[in-house]
C-alpha cells in the first residue's frame, strides 16, 4: 500500500511539474521567442516618466545593446513628483526634474547615485554640473541643477554644496523655455517676454496653468516690464508673490488671456487651432505644431529663458541584480545612441561628445552649432522638421544655455504661492 | 420565520456591504481624518489641527474688499450647478415625456432610448474635445456665422466661458435626468389619464396635476444625479472654460499636485459636506423611499 502511494504521489507530482512549466511558459512568451536570453532572464525596469522623456525606439535599442527590458510607466509632471513621495516602490528608475528635488531629497525614498559608477560623470556638461558654459557663467536664479547636485552620503537628506561620490539625479534632457509664438498670425518680430500682455494679443495669449512654472514665466513678464526688479525669481518673498498675482489678474481681467493650459497637448491645440497666438510653451509642443504644417517659433527673448533639467534616479529600496541593471542602462544613456536622438527632438543630451559621433555632421551643425541646414532636417521618426536653408531658433547650443536667466523651482513660499496661484484662476 | 428571512437578507446584502465599507466609508474616513493632519512639502503628519481648514476660509471677513476665494469658487460651482440643473430638468422632462406618451411602439421606444446615451459611447474629455473646431474662433458656427454675413467678426464668447461650460455640462448631464424620469412616467396608469381627460382636464392640468406630481420621484433621483456630477466637475469647467473660471475640485487638483494632501482633503470634506446638505435639502421635498 505505502509503495503504491508513493508511486502514484511521484507520478502525480511529476504530472504538477510538467504543467507549472507549461503554464509558465505560455505566461512568459517573450522568453520563448527569444532564444538568445533563454538562459538568463532579462531584467525588466519599470522607468517613470512623463511621456516628453520616452521614446519606445530608444528602449528597443537600450533592450539591443544591453539585453535590459524597459518597462515605460507614463505619467505628467506632478505625477512623477507625487509617486515618488507616496508610492517609492512602484518604479525601479525614475526620470525627473531637479526643481523637485527639494521635495523628493528630504523624503528620504531615492538614494544618491554612485559617480563612480558612471564612467562618463565627468563628460557631463558643465551647464548641469557647474552652471557654466564653455566656462561662462548662466543664470543661476532658481534651482539651477549644479545648486542640488550631490549629496552628503548615499541615504543623506540633505544636499551637499561641494562636489561628493553621490549624485542625485544624472541628467538626461534639458533646455532653455521661452515663449511660443505663431509668426504668420503675428506678422512683426517678437523679442520681450512683455509681448505676452501687450493689449494687441488681447484674447490671444496664454500662460501655463502649473503654478511652479506659471509664476516664473510671469515674473518674466513682469520684469521685461520694467514692473519690478526680483532678488531671485526663483524664491520670491511673500511680497513678491502678491505683487505678481495682482499684475496676473490684472491682465486676466482685462481679457488678455484667451484659455490657461496645464497638459502639453492642450498648448498643440490652442496654438495650432489659432486660439492663441502667443503663450507659455515647451519646444517638443512647437515641434508637434510645426509637424501639422503650422508655422510656429520657439522664439528667443532679449530677456532669456526660463531653464529646467530633468535626470534619472534610482528609489531607496533598488538592490542587487536590478540596481546593477539601473547603472548599466544610465551608462548606456550617456553612451551616445540616446543622446543623438534627444538632440534631434530639441532637447540637449548630458554627455555631448559620446551624442555627437552618433549624428551626422550636418545634423550636429544644425541642432547644435546654430548653422543653416545643408540638408533637409528629419525629426527621429523620419518626419521632416525643417527645409535645406534653415536655422534653428535660438542659434547655438552655447548661446541658447547662456541665455538662461532663471531655472525652475520650488519656492520656500510655495504653499502661499499656489493659495495666491488659485486666487489668480479664480478671480 | 420572519427573522430567519430577515437574516438571510442580511446574509445576502452583507457582500455589497462589505465591498461599501472597504472602498467607501474607509477611504472616506482616512480623507476625514486626514484633512486634521499637518504637512511639509514632502510629508504628512498626524496632528490635530484645523489650520487646514482655517486656510481655506483665509481672507473671508465681513467688510472686505470682494468676496475671498472660496466664496467666489462656490458661488460660480453653484451658478453652473443651478443653470444645468435647471435647463437638464426642464430638457430632460420633455424628452423623456416624449418617449413614454408620444412614441407608441415599444421598439420605437427603446431605439430612441438608446440614441440618448450615444454620447456616452466616447470619453467624456473626447466629447468635449470636439466642441472645440465646433464653437472655436475659426470654427464651425463662426465661420457659418460669418458666412451667412449676420456677423462680422468671431464671436469670442462661443469657447472658453460661461457659455461653453454650460454647453458641455447640459449636453453630458441630461440623460441622467431622461432615465429617471422615464422610470416614473413610464408607471403613470394610463387609466389616470383617461379619467383625468374624461372629467375634463386640459392637457396642462393633467401635466401639472398628475403628471407632474407622479413624477417627484424621478425629478429628485435626476437632480441629485446631476447636482453631485456638477459640483465635482472640473474636467468640463478646465477644458470648456480655459481653466480661467475657478471650480471647486480644480482647486483641490491644484493642491494636491502641490503635495498639499492635508488641505486637499480638507477642501474636500467642505465640498462633501456641502453636497450632503444640497442633497438632504431635496430629501425633504421628496420622499424617495416613498415614491419608488
Amino acid at each position: 500500500m505505502p509503495k503504491n502511494i508513493t508511486v502514484s504521489g511521484v507520478s502525480r507530482r511529476k504530472l504538477l511539474k510538467s504543467a507549472a512549466i507549461l503554464a509558465g511558459a505560455a505566461a512568459m512568451p517573450e522568453i520563448i521567442y527569444s532564444p538568445a536570453i533563454l538562459a538568463a532572464e532579462p531584467i525588466t525596469l519599470r522607468y517613470l516618466s512623463t511621456a516628453t522623456d520616452q521614446a519606445p525606439a530608444i528602449a528597443a535599442q537600450a533592450f539591443k545593446d544591453t539585453g535590459i527590458k524597459i518597462e515605460y510607466v507614463t505619467v505628467t509632471t506632478d505625477d512623477v513628483t507625487k509617486r515618488i513621495v507616496t508610492q517609492p516602490d512602484s518604479f525601479d528608475l525614475v526620470d525627473t526634474e531637479y526643481f523637485s528635488l527639494r521635495n523628493l531629497v528630504p523624503s528620504g525614498n531615492l538614494k544618491g547615485m554612485d559617480a563612480k559608477k558612471i564612467k562618463l560623470f565627468d563628460k557631463i556638461s558643465t551647464v548641469i554640473t557647474k552652471g557654466e558654459v564653455n566656462g561662462k557663467k548662466i543664470g543661476d536664479q532658481g534651482t539651477s541643477p549644479h545648486k542640488v547636485l550631490y549629496l552628503e552620503g548615499e541615504h543623506s537628506k540633505t544636499f551637499s554644496k561641494s562636489p561628493t561620490e553621490w549624485v542625485t539625479l544624472i541628467p538626461t534632457t534639458y533646455n532653455a523655455d521661452t515663449l511660443g509664438i505663431r509668426p504668420d498670425l503675428i506678422g512683426r518680430p517678437i523679442t520681450s517676454w512683455a509681448e505676452l500682455v501687450n493689449p494687441q494679443f488681447k484674447g490671444k495669449a496664454s500662460i501655463i496653468n502649473i503654478p511652479s512654472i506659471g509664476i516664473m514665466d510671469a515674473a518674466m513678464v513682469i520684469e521685461a516690464l520694467g514692473v519690478h526688479k526680483y532678488g531671485d525669481k526663483g524664491n520670491m518673498t511673500k511680497a513678491e508673490i502678491d505683487l505678481t498675482i495682482a499684475n496676473l489678474i490684472k491682465y486676466k481681467k482685462a481679457g488678455q488671456f484667451r484659455a490657461l493650459w496645464t497638459d502639453f497637448n492642450q498648448s498643440v491645440n490652442l496654438m495650432a487651432s489659432g486660439e492663441t497666438v502667443i503663450q507659455s510653451m515647451w519646444s517638443p509642443a512647437v515641434t508637434a505644431v510645426r509637424l501639422k504644417g503650422i508655422p510656429c517659433i520657439f522664439q528667443p527673448l532679449k530677456e532669456g529663458a526660463r531653464g529646467w533639467a530633468s535626470g534619472f534616479a534610482l528609489p531607496r529600496t533598488l538592490t542587487g541584480k536590478k540596481l546593477d541593471a539601473a547603472y548599466e542602462f544610465v551608462n548606456w544613456f550617456l553612451s551616445g545612441w540616446a543622446g543623438a536622438y534627444l538632440n534631434r527632438q530639441g532637447y540637449y543630451s548630458a554627455v555631448l561628445e559620446t551624442a555627437k559621433a552618433h549624428m551626422a555632421p550636418y545634423e550636429w551643425a544644425y541642432w547644435m552649432e546654430g548653422k543653416p541646414a545643408t540638408q533637409n532636417i528629419h525629426g527621429p521618426d523620419g518626419g521632416l522638421l525643417e527645409k535645406k536653408g534653415n536655422i534653428r531658433d535660438g542659434g547655438s547650443y552655447e548661446t541658447r544655455m547662456a541665455a538662461i536667466a532663471c531655472w525652475n523651482s520650488i519656492m520656500d513660499q510655495n504653499e502661499y504661492m499656489v493659495k495666491k496661484w488659485n486666487e489668480f484662476v479664480a478671480a | 420565520m420572519r427573522t430567519a428571512a430577515q437574516r438571510s437578507a442580511g446574509w445576502l446584502a452583507s457582500p455589497l456591504a462589505a465591498v461599501l465599507f472597504l472602498f467607501f466609508v474607509v477611504p472616506l474616513a482616512v480623507i476625514g481624518v486626514v484633512s486634521f493632519w499637518s504637512y511639509t512639502g514632502y510629508s504628512i503628519t498626524p496632528a490635530f489641527t484645523a489650520n487646514n481648514f482655517i486656510g481655506i476660509f483665509d481672507g473671508c471677513r465681513i467688510g472686505g474688499a470682494g468676496p475671498c476665494v472660496v466664496l467666489s469658487t462656490y458661488l460660480s460651482t453653484l451658478f453652473f450647478c443651478l443653470i444645468t440643473w435647471a435647463i437638464t430638468l426642464v430638457w430632460g422632462f420633455c424628452v423623456a415625456y416624449f418617449l413614454v406618451f408620444e412614441v407608441r411602439s415599444t421598439g420605437m421606444r427603446i431605439g430612441l432610448g438608446i440614441l440618448c446615451t450615444i454620447p456616452f459611447w466616447t470619453s467624456n474629455v473626447i466629447r468635449m474635445i470636439s466642441w472645440i473646431p465646433l464653437l472655436g474662433r475659426n470654427g464651425m458656427v463662426n465661420l457659418a456665422l460669418m458666412h451667412l454675413r449676420i456677423i462680422n467678426h468671431p464671436l469670442e464668447w462661443l469657447l472658453y466661458s460661461r457659455f461653453a461650460v454650460i454647453v458641455a455640462m447640459v449636453h453630458i448631464n441630461t440623460v441622467f435626468m431622461i432615465v429617471p424620469l422615464i422610470n416614473s412616467m413610464a408607471r403613470i396608469s394610463p387609466a389616470l389619464i383617461e379619467a383625468a381627460r374624461d372629467a375634463g382636464a386640459s392637457w396642462w392640468q393633467t401635466l401639472r396635476n398628475i403628471i407632474i406630481p407622479l413624477c417627484r420621484g424621478g425629478i429628485a433621483i435626476g437632480s441629485i444625479f446631476v447636482i453631485t456630477v456638477v459640483m465635482g466637475d472640473y474636467i468640463t469647467v478646465g477644458l470648456m472654460g480655459g481653466e480661467q473660471i475657478a471650480s471647486v475640485g480644480k482647486t483641490i487638483q491644484t493642491q494636491i499636485d502641490a503635495l498639499q494632501f492635508p488641505i486637499a482633503a480638507a477642501s474636500a470634506v467642505l465640498l462633501l459636506a456641502f453636497v450632503i446638505l444640497m442633497i438632504l435639502a431635496l430629501l425633504r421635498l421628496v420622499d424617495i423611499r416613498e415614491e419608488l
